[in-house]
């Protein structure tokens, strides 16, 4: 609950500013935080929400601005030492050791020790039995990048929150969890908050952001807007602060009828992968767009995987167009005119030293061939027209694009494949991390592009986006194809029926 | 800003701290750039650290290629006393010229294939793979000279080590055609890109449908083959192949005269011409202490020393420092990129 206005806040930032070079990330932005409150930090991609975090715990060094903690002006040097006042930081893009143990990840920096050793009986016990307060029964001994970013996004929020004495902050936590997890996380953050602590909570998920924030704070380009309590605001007044003009969306409660005329484009029948994704019947016609709905580590991503033969199928057969169609690598789905945006962009997405003009001109010219080099007149043109139609903000095409903000990366990853023009599209998550404006934006252009005759696969947690979108949604469970619901029956509902009860094969 | 701009800036730090190597040394040695002509050939010291450095600025050429990727080739010392064994072999058993010189080139190509199989179909890490060419070659090489020197007095073969055309020795030439083709080659494709992105990201460039098995063992044979030039130069100069010592430890001159040309050992973005200035800045070193007749012994402490100083003004964190001390607020652009991929 918002406190007295008398009392002192917990954390306190005023006039922070921070300069990149073509960029004001942040301009002289006040912000509060009360010991027992959840503050959301909102904004568009690039407003400068992560900035001002990482400024907070000297991750970054900001120009000007000081930071109070309790009233004490304090200047942390990097997340360790923003640790020891009591700081915890979960980052945007998760900050752990790929090639650690879950344990010791979570254990970094204060294992504990018998007789001046690190005992790893305990650690792997308490490593349990933290992450168990999320839900999560796994396999703590195993190394970190084997599970998927969803559970390493756990288990970074799980450290965090050990390591948060006063403070806990989290960049989009949520942005790869499904509700299930979030609810689990709300959990914790609600026992947090009644334990005193101050929680900064990042995300672009509107209905997060009213669940469980007391107050929340909007930057623009930059630019505090304003700080208000979250009970007196709606949603149209939020929008509106964040992107500084009105949103027209139009909200669908079930799925588009699509007589699906003719041949499909691609059949697979019997596709699958042992230990994967069991397998599967799938046929999508020119201008389809069938929506992939699961929990987390049902089988959505491998199914995309297979399809796009990362992960070669090893049963089933592949048609397009009624001729058969090898895929035993990515790079015969692409030259079949496949094209793959997948979930995790940091390892399988961006090339961070890159321009953003050469990621996006990057699966062009490896499809093209290194010989015959796209002119650096083209490129420019290309990554302009993509800056241009997706709003990345950037200031220009020659920045590398790991220092673009998290949503505007993920925008250059779909640049990538748009400029491909494929016949096939995959996303997955494609929405990941992108702000309310340019979400209603990327479902404009899903839409466009089926009309334009391009076949789409969209996975997604956002079951209110599949409904927005898709002619056909496709429901995973346990690596298994579970359930397609079609036209009128593609309703949330229905969606999370089919995704829950086991014995409800299909909805029909 | 405009390419040119931006190209002159990366190589500054090289060109300058040549420019202090090479001022220093004529500081000490007042007759340092006289250059003369004689048997039509070109003379002085500045000549002769240019003919010196080019095995190593060869090397360095491969070698930056496949850095870029985020390998390492630590073959290529060995790959020149293969080749240079092979060239002094197939002179002298009377293959002629050209066959000599194709079937040298062709062991150099074929060590950077078997390098570049065990890298991007084994997965092997690529400083283990090239460790066992390594170790191996010099056994292979002095199988082909059968344990002896093997010498020659080809003069066509030894015009590679020690002939010159319009007055420039031949190695400089060799280095500087080499230097200038990959450059053209890997700019003027999308090579250069596409070894970047390999290096920045090997699974999201496999992704985004890269060939990334077969560009990196073309990466390993371009350094096979860059290696092998070098060995058959060495073998010229000195008119036969000897499997101990050629070009023993030049890999470490030549991954130095890459981290000193400021590519990352991690990979990604690369400077062939950076490459091939920190060649000539670690020839020029040598050169230096050789004319100061420092008793030999010191010789390597004395260059660890200077490319140790070298390497830290060149850190990003001394970097930092100075503008952190400088008066004036500057933003910290480059050392926050490294918060950024948190
Ligand atoms: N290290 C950096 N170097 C240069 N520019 C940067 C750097 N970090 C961030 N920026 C720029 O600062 C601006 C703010 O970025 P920030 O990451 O704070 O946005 P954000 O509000 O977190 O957006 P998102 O919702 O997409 O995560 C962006 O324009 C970004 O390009
Ligand atoms: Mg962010």
């Amino acid at each position: 609950m918002p406190q007295s206005d008398a009392s002192q806040p917990l954390l306190r930032a005023r006039g922070v500013r921070k300069i990149f070079p073509g960029t004001i990330a942040l301009d002289g932005v006040d912000f509060s935080l009360q010991a027992g409150e959840v503050h959301a930090l909102l904004g568009e991609n690039g407003a400068g929400k992560s900035t001002l975090i990482k400024c907070l715990t000297g991750a970054y060094r900001r120009d000007d601005g000081d930071i109070l903690l309790e009233g004490a002006s304090i200047d942390p040097k990097g997340t360790l030492d923003a640790q020891a006042y009591g700081i915890g930081t979960v980052y945007q893009e998760v900050n752990l050791l790929p090639n650690l143990s879950v344990a010791e990840n979570l254990s970094l920096g204060h294992q504990p020790t018998r007789f001046g050793m690190i005992s790893g009986r305990r650690m792997n016990a308490d490593a349990r039995e933290v992450l168990a307060q999320y839900g999560l029964d796994i396999d703590v001994t195993r190394n970190l990048d084997s599970y998927s970013v969803a559970v390493q996004q756990v288990i970074a929020i799980a450290r965090a929150v050990t390591l948060s004495g006063k403070v806990l902050i989290l960049d989009e936590p949520t942005a790869s969890l499904d509700s299930h997890e979030v609810k689990m996380l709300f959990d914790v953050v609600r026992s947090l908050k009644q334990r005193g602590l101050g929680i900064v909570f990042i995300s672009h998920f509107l209905d997060q952001i009213f669940e469980i924030s007391d107050r929340l704070t909007v930057l623009r380009n930059g630019q505090l807007v304003g700080t208000e309590v979250t009970a007196e605001i709606d949603r149209v007044k939020l929008i509106n602060m964040m992107l500084g003009r009105e949103l027209e969306q139009e909200v669908r409660s079930h799925g588009k009828h699509h007589a699906a005329a003719g041949e499909p484009r691609l059949s697979f029948t019997g596709f699958g992968r042992k230990g994967s994704i069991e397998p599967f019947d799938l046929s999508i016609h020119a201008g389809e767009v069938v929506g992939v709905a699961g929990l987390l580590g049902s089988g959505r991503t491998e199914t995309a995987e297979v399809l796009f033969g990362v992960a070669q199928h090893d049963s089933g057969e592949a048609r397009q167009d009624g001729t058969v169609l090898s895929l035993t690598n990515s790079r015969q789905a692409i030259s079949a005119g496949f094209g793959f945006c997948p979930e995790d962009r940091k390892t399988d997405g961006v090339i961070a030293d890159l321009t953003v003009r050469e990621n996006i001109a990057l699966a062009l010219q490896a499809g093209i061939g290194w010989m015959r080099r796209i002119p650096d007149r083209e490129q420019k043109a290309m990554a302009n027209d993509y800056i241009r139609k997706l709003d990345i903000r950037t200031p220009d095409a020659e920045k590398p694009v790991g220092l673009l903000s998290g949503g505007n990366q993920q925008k250059v990853m779909l640049a990538r494949w748009l400029v491909t023009n494929p016949s096939f599209l995959i996303l997955d998550e494609p929405t990941r991390g992108i702000d309310v404006g340019a979400h209603a934006e990327i479902i404009r252009l899903i839409e466009e592009l089926c009309a334009q005759g391009m076949s789409l696969l969209v996975i997604s947690s956002e079951l209110d986006e599949l409904v927005a979108y898709s002619h056909r949604v496709i429901v995973v469970r346990d690596r298994q194809h579970v359930a397609e619901l079609a036209g009128y029956e593609i309703t949330t509902d229905n969606m999370v029926r089919a995704i829950a009860a086991p014995e409800r094969e299909a909805v029909h | 800003m405009t390419g040119l701009k931006l190209f002159s800036r990366r190589i500054l730090p090289q060109l300058v701290t040549l420019a202090v190597v090479v001022g220093l040394i004529s500081i000490m040695f007042p007759g340092f750039f006289e250059i003369s002509i004689a048997n039509g050939r070109l003379y002085g010291s500045p000549i002769d650290i240019l003919n010196r450095g080019a095995p190593v600025a060869l090397l360095a050429i491969g070698m930056t290629l496949v850095i870029a990727t985020g390998g390492i080739d630590l073959s290529v010392g060995a790959v020149m006393a293969i080749c240079g064994a092979m060239a002094a072999w197939g002179i002298t058993e009377g293959y002629g010229l050209g066959l000599t010189l194709l079937m040298a080139l062709a062991a150099g190509l074929a060590c950077g294939l078997w390098n570049g199989l065990l890298v991007a179909v084994l997965g092997i890490q690529p400083i283990v793979a090239t460790l066992i060419l390594m170790v191996a070659g010099r056994g292979i090489a002095q199988l082909i000279t059968e344990g002896a020197i093997l010498t020659f007095n080809h003069e066509g073969l030894i015009f590679f080590g020690s002939g010159s055309l319009f007055t420039i020795p031949t190695p400089i030439i060799i280095a500087i055609v080499t230097g200038a083709l990959v450059t053209l080659i890997v700019r003027r494709s999308a090579l250069g890109m596409l070894i970047e992105a390999i290096g920045i990201n090997l699974r999201a460039s496999t992704l985004a449908g890269v060939n990334t098995r077969v560009l990196l063992i073309a990466v390993y044979m371009a350094s096979g083959l860059c290696a092998a030039l070098a060995g058959v130069i060495a073998a010229a100069d000195i008119r036969g192949a000897d499997a101990n010592n050629a070009g023993l430890w030049l890999e470490l001159d030549a991954i130095l005269a890459v981290v000193i040309g400021g590519t990352s050992l991690l990979g990604g973005r690369f400077s062939l011409i950076a490459s091939l200035i920190g060649a000539l800045i670690i020839q020029a070193v040598n050169t230096g202490i050789l004319l100061s007749g420092f008793p030999p012994e010191f010789n390597l402490i004395i260059k660890a020393g200077i490319i140790l100083i070298i390497l830290v003004l060149q850190s990003p964190t001394i970097r930092t420092m100075v503008i952190f001390l400088s008066p004036a607020p500057v933003s910290q652009a480059d050392t926050e990129k490294q918060a950024v991929n948190q």
